[in-house]
């Protein structure tokens, strides 16, 4: 199978080719503002590279922080109707409670609480109420609005309330666009209507840029099948991401780790990202980005999405280097992308962490006469120092004492030749589009999160009952079946609860099913 | 203070929640929702006003309220509003009195913020006390209970308008089981209201200052975060606390037995602790600490973990490999260090029949400030 991964960053737009494992070409060019413009050119160059003919490529996965850059810009999100089913429960807190208030007013500020929703054992808390839905619906409706995202309490234990709900919507406002949070997020209501909300208000922004993305692809002749990856690493088809454009908030870190496990063939690790301002780290765990367990903010509003648990220093390639009373400082500050101008490698003015590794002698780049005045004392200390900067970072990621490897990657991988924290480096090649071969190598996945009472079926059971559903939903999500890993299992038991009441998460990822 | 005391704003809600979390040691539940209930209350021009223990009369009576439930519930099945104004309703109406005040079970996590969001709906003031000083996992480890506190009338009452009075109820741990199980039938969120108690009572056993210190501590670990001080060392200023150790995680250790999550937290030292390793021991809440073997701090005095760098509190369930924390040790309100307070709150109620309470020592001012 060849294949293409594009990853669209704020500042790059990385392309790679890949038959089967292995990497023909990798470019970089760069983001445009209409971003598709970039696309094309990456595509053009990345083929041209690999010899390949457009008429070859099977498929095209594309990561983007489009749609995040989206939310936190506040600009083309279309009004949104917020529909929480649950009442009586939950009236204390109205939906979007706690969101910026220009992000609230941008969409439209439009709330209704409605009688549904179920406890934590399937019981209904209420029944739905037709009458009461049709009403909110034909509010919706004279406010001429056509997007509307439910939440319904516990909706990860029974759907049953916002399928309904959606059935009723659907017959009163024809052609509306209806985001469920069953279908995004997980426990932990609030966060879970946040994502859901957001999915909504970027339902006609996704169906136009998804529509350019397949114009670019057709454009460069490539028949083949597109996909957008998400933020867990894995695919979605064009057409569902369509649907789910919150789903690939994060999504850019993510390829990252992916692409670094794929290209250096470890699975459990360190992933160093390093970019021009800032190095992304998290930690691998059997070849997946390791989750954060507390809600992360987008744009000012707490969701529960499966994101990788990575932050952030600011080191990068185009890090200013500046000497002070106290020390050599690196960073935050950054040249950025305007380090091809502004580095003094390459003609510029300002001291930045690359003239110092090429000083140095480890790394060819640039015209090198134009460092060969900086005192080894500097030089010394700028390495000595983000060597400390890496190595408090690395100590951070680490999630047990066994000896994991630190892979490096990104374009700035060139600041670092040495271990961290004593532990084997890995720099592997092709290392600065690791993120674009994370996306050209993303699989399909399929996840449940449940509350199970293992007093009535037993542990057994139940996992057994979740790793089918999770089987299953990644069959539905496009994976082989024959190629489906269950790659996480977790119960955690629910402290004052009877019935031995234990939430399951299981996690199965498969390959991608090409017909 | 003055007698009519001070009123909570808006503002206050995150350093109030804050220091909630920080003396939930480790346990204690989120304060996140209540904080927002709270705020909206504030928002929609309701007053929380907060008064000393001395402002009431002795024969006035006082109510104590608190959420009784699954914390991973709350989060999805959240309050209707009232629940804990409608238990405390119904115990005035069983028990034919009327409150002048609510106090806080426990001023530890989430249930800081009950009473005063039932208060803002009753317009009662709230006392400046709860019946912890801290966070405990269930409701007979209140001074309140331990000092003899009347048992009923009790009530329970849900978002859907059940609300069941507990009319006779032998002691705490009877009201504890009880109110347990109607909790989860109501589908394990509910708000809980204990008998009217006399303020005469409340005044010799309540936890006094609590409401004020959550919030002092919220404010010194904001104002020395925003100032670049070390947010360690301001903390145990304002607390009278203590530094136990300083160390690393390098491995947690989970079980569960009889419904809790119980486990222990393995740490290796840094900077002054280097060379020594410490383990705390965790139910819901952080049980017991040891350094290189010896115990140092245990219940019911507070164990709590604040992150080394920002000084969060880091709460149990989070607890994992590679964290840098601080371990913090507070004298717990002599009131909880009492012979009949140990009975019920000590290490041997948690399960440790082997330690013998030793208390630790302020090594500051007082904590009442």
């Amino acid at each position: 199978m060849i294949r293409i991964g594009i990853d669209v960053g704020g500042t790059n737009t990385d392309a790679v080719v890949m038959d089967g494992a292995r990497v023909l070409a990798g470019v970089k060019a760069a983001t445009t503002a209409d971003v598709m413009t970039g696309v094309v050119n990456a595509l053009a160059d990345v083929l041209k590279a690999s010899g390949k003919a457009a008429a070859d490529i099977d498929v095209v996965m594309i990561g983007t922080t489009h749609f995040t850059n989206a939310v936190v810009q506040r600009r083309d999100l279309a009004k949104t109707a917020a529909v929480r089913l649950g009442l009586p429960a939950t009236a204390s807190l109205p939906p979007m409670v706690d969101w910026p208030a220009d992000l609230r007013e941008a969409i439209g500020n439009l709330s209704y609480l409605a009688h549904g929703g179920n406890e934590f054992d399937g019981r209904k808390i209420s029944p739905l109420d037709e009458a009461e839905l049709i009403g909110i619906a034909e509010d919706i409706k004279a406010k001429g609005v056509n997007t509307i995202a439910i939440t319904s309490v516990f909706s990860p234990v029974s759907d049953e309330c916002e399928k309904q709900a959606a059935a009723i919507f659907e017959k009163a406002i024809p052609g509306a666009h209806i985001t469920l949070s069953s279908e995004i997020g997980r426990i932990g209501l609030l966060e879970r209507e946040n994502a859901a909300i957001m999915n909504a208000c970027l339902r006609d922004l996704s169906q136009q840029v998804i529509e350019a993305f397949r114009g670019a692809i057709t454009s460069a002749g490539i028949k083949g099948k597109f996909f957008l990856t998400q933020n867990d690493g894995t695919l979605m088809e064009a057409a569902f991401a369509e649907k789910f454009p919150v789903l690939t908030f994060a999504s850019g870190p993510t390829n990252s780790m992916r692409g670094a496990a794929f290209l250096s063939g470890v699975k459990d690790a360190i992933v160093v990202d390093i970019g021009g301002t800032t190095s992304d780290v998290g930690s691998l765990h059997k070849g997946f980005p390791r989750q954060a367990t507390v809600a992360v903010e987008v744009g000012g509003v707490r969701t529960n999405f499966r994101m990788p648990d990575v932050f952030s220093i600011g080191l990068g390639g185009g890090s200013h280097v500046v000497e002070t009373d106290m020390g050599v400082k690196v960073g935050p500050t950054s040249v950025g992308y305007r380090i091809v101008t502004e580095a003094l490698i390459f003609g510029g003015k300002t001291l930045t962490t690359s003239d110092v590794v090429v000083a140095a002698g480890k790394y060819d780049l640039g015209d090198r006469s134009k460092v060969a005045h900086l005192p080894q004392a500097l030089i010394t200390a700028t390495e000595a120092r983000i060597a400390a900067m890496l190595e408090d970072c690395v100590e951070r990621s680490r999630l047990s004492p066994d000896p994991l490897p630190v892979i490096v990657v990104g374009g700035g991988s060139i600041l670092v030749d040495k271990p961290i924290a004593g532990l084997e480096l890995i720099k592997p090649d092709h290392f600065a589009v690791a993120n674009a071969v994370g996306a050209a190598i993303a699989q399909v996945s399929g996840e449940v999160d449940r509350v199970y009472a293992l007093a009535e079926i037993g542990r057994d059971a139940a996992l057994a009952d979740a790793k089918a559903q999770a089987i299953e939903a990644a069959v539905n999500a496009g994976a082989s079946r024959d190629s489906i890993e269950i790659v996480d299992v977790e119960d955690v038991p629910l402290a004052y609860l009877p019935g031995n009441a234990t939430r399951v998460r299981v996690k199965a990822v498969g390959e991608l099913h090409v017909a | 203070m003055s007698p009519k005391g001070y009123l909570l704003s808006e503002a206050d809600l995150h350093p109030l929640s804050l220091g909630a979390a920080l003396l939930g040691t480790g346990g204690g539940g989120n304060p996140y929702i209540g904080m927002l209930r709270a705020r909206e209350l504030i928002r929609s021009g309701h007053e929380i006003r907060i008064i000393d223990l001395d402002t009431l009369p002795d024969d006035a009576f006082v109510g104590e309220v608190g959420g009784i439930g699954a914390p991973v519930v709350g989060i999805e099945k959240f309050e209707e509003g009232h629940e804990c104004y409608y238990a405390m309703r119904a115990v005035e109406e069983a028990a034919g009195v009327k409150m002048s005040a609510l106090i806080s079970a426990e001023i530890g996590g989430s249930n800081s913020l009950e009473p005063i969001i039932a208060a803002a709906y009753a317009g009662l003031p709230v006392l400046d006390g709860d019946g912890m000083g801290r966070a405990f996992p269930e409701v007979q480890m209140t001074t309140f209970f331990i000092y003899g506190a009347p048992t009923a009338p009790a009530a329970i009452a849900d978002e859907k308008g059940n609300v069941v009075v507990f009319r006779q109820v032998i002691d705490m741990f009877w009201l504890e089981r009880f109110a347990r199980d109607a909790a989860v039938a109501m589908g394990a969120t509910a708000g809980l209201a204990s008998a009217p108690m006399t303020m005469e009572y409340v005044r010799r056993t309540a936890v006094p200052g609590t409401v004020s210190e959550a919030l002092r501590i919220g404010h010194t670990v904001l104002d020395a975060r925003k100032a670049r001080r070390n947010v360690i060392e301001e903390v145990l200023k304002v607390t009278g606390g203590g530094l136990y150790f300083t160390g690393k995680i390098t491995d947690v250790r989970r079980e569960l037995t009889g419904g809790f999550a119980r486990g222990h937290a393995i740490l290796s030292g840094i900077n002054d602790f280097a060379g020594s390793e410490a383990r705390i021991a965790i139910q819901n809440e952080n049980l017991v600490l040891w350094v290189d073997g010896e115990p140092k701090v245990m219940v019911p005095d507070l164990i709590v973990n604040l992150d080394l760098d920002t000084g969060e509190p880091i709460t149990t369930e989070v607890l994992r490999y590679g964290q840098r924390i601080a371990v913090l040790g507070l004298p717990v309100h002599p009131l909880m260090k009492t012979e009949k307070a140990l009975d019920v709150v000590g290490p041997k109620a948690f399960g440790y029949p082997e330690l013998t309470f030793v208390p630790i020592a302020a090594s500051q001012a007082s904590i009442q400030g």
